[in-house]
């Protein structure tokens, strides 16, 4: 029963797109919904609901892929320490191809760095205690979902010991983002250009969000109840297949509709009110908030993971400080020179990643942008919504 | 990258379990779920289980939808 197919069932999926096109009917203005999760970006292009609500539910992409948020002061860390002598950079695979300011993981292992991919943080530990001789630097690069396994790996490689693991810990939390997204004084403002004390004119009014479910399973529905309680935004942490996403945005167009705002918890089978408190106490047990740099909404308060400082001898941002530095000012100096610049500079992921461009709408986007040769992370990662539009939704297709 | 994935533990030794996912199994880190047993339901990220699946719950959020919407179970 709790397999994916009854959560795809055409016929529920066809009553609920209706069900929410009456709603919308009723309240008279279409509405606009936001999503933070690489996850559901997906799933919405995939299935084919973006297509389906066209008209009346405007399902917009947040900043929910962890690696197309990753700054390029971050990527260009990364690289660095890839090209340090002696280490061994391991990460996951969507980012080895995202450039930074002078380049990628991938141009960095041509140039002769080691840069593995693995499928867990604990494969890093495990390939670091097969090779005592080189220094491991695992990439930690991810939400919430992504933080309890790199927890888990820093408490093996400590039970084992190791001396030559740590991590670059580039990790965010959400609920700050969001904030940061809603907040006219943080830089954001949801509500649009209509709303009072200002907001960008070519932003979105955003009437709700679709929270995460993976990201939620860890902090639990009770970490938003700010964006309900606060600003009056309803939101619904919702799963992953059809019904789910749709059901979802029916409960956010009622909210709308009857002027009413909370947060509901619509991945009950999955997701509890307070979350994980295991994993959410070992990433505690490593990891401390820090303000972090976010690609499309710049630094953010609290925003960030760090390592806690009697974690330090796993901190590669200590360990390999003075690799970081020159390879930072290296990178920099080498930036000034190449044509990449000019293209990245007219890549326009950061505004993707706020909502307020549709993929489309990039003109690098399907002619100088794929995802064979992307220009910006939001067409690198599988995840992005730049990839997702242009594998799913038509790839040329102006808006 | 915070896809995750449901799938069964089919076997358990201490907190290393053996899940079966859509027809593979791996070897997967349940340290963080309360009591794991063999038959449940888990969610699986990038090598450890994130958190159990409540099948009761899956089943309830269906039929309240099928309920809300009078579609039948079709099946």
């Amino acid at each position: 029963m709790s397999r994916a197919g009854d959560f795809r069932d055409p016929a529920l999926v066809k009553a609920l797109v209706a069900a929410v096109r009456r709603d919308v009917e009723a309240l008279g203005r279409p509405v606009t919904l936001m999503e933070v999760c690489g996850t559901h970006t997906v799933a919405v292009s995939r299935s084919g609901l973006r297509g389906l609500l066209h008209g009346f539910v405007d399902l917009r992409s947040g900043p929910g892929c962890p690696v197309c948020v990753t700054s390029e002061t971050d990527l260009d860390r990364m690289v660095a320490l890839a090209l340090a002598p002696g280490t061994v950079v391991v990460t996951f695979g969507d980012m080895v191809r995202v450039p930074g300011t002078v380049g990628t993981l991938e141009e960095a292992r041509a140039a002769g760095a080691d840069v593995r991919v693995v499928y867990s943080a604990e494969g890093a530990v495990r390939a670091a205690a097969e090779e005592p001789e080189r220094l491991f630097v695992f990439l930690g690069v991810g939400f919430e979902t992504t933080q309890p396994g790199v927890a888990l790996a820093l408490r093996e490689a400590d039970r084992l010991g190791l001396e030559n693991f740590c991590i670059l810990s580039a990790h965010k939390t959400l609920p700050q983002a969001l904030r940061a997204l809603i907040e006219p004084a943080a830089g954001g403002d949801a509500r649009g250009g209509d709303a009072p004390g200002g907001g960008r004119a070519d932003r979105p009014r955003l009437d709700g969000f679709i929270l995460p479910g993976h990201v939620s399973a860890v902090i639990g529905r009770r970490a938003y109840d700010f964006m309900a309680d606060e600003y009056g935004l309803p939101g619904a942490v919702a799963g992953f297949e059809p019904v789910d996403i749709l059901v979802a945005v029916r409960e956010l167009v009622r909210s709308v509709r009857a002027g009413r705002a909370r947060v509901l918890n619509l991945y009950s089978r999955v997701v509890r009110e307070e979350g994980n408190p295991r994993a959410r106490a070992i990433v505690d047990r490593f990891f401390e908030p820090c303000p972090a740099e976010w690609r499309g909404l710049g630094t953010i308060p609290a925003s960030g993971l760090k390592l806690r400082p009697e974690w330090e001898r796993f901190d590669a941002s200590v360990r390999l400080r003075a690799a970081l530095e020159d390879g930072l000012a290296r990178a920099r100096a080498r930036a000034q020179r190449t044509g990449h610049e000019r293209l990245r500079r007219a890549c326009r992921c950061g505004d993707v990643l706020r909502g307020e461009l549709l993929p489309p709408e990039c003109p690098l986007f399907g002619r100088s942008c794929t995802p064979v040769r992307p220009v910006g992370p939001c067409m690198v990662s599988t995840e992005g919504s730049c990839a997702a539009y242009y594998r799913y939704e038509g790839r040329g297709d102006r808006v | 990258m915070c896809l995750a994935v449901p799938g069964r533990i089919v076997d358990l030794e201490g907190t290393r379990a053996t899940v079966e996912l859509g027809g593979n199994t791996l070897r997967v880190d349940v340290s963080l779920i309360e009591d794991p047993a063999v038959g449940d339901w888990v969610v699986v990220h990038a090598g450890f289980a994130l958190e159990k699946v409540d099948e009761e719950a899956a089943r309830e959020t269906l039929a309240a939808v099928r309920r809300l919407l009078e579609v039948g179970s079709g099946e």
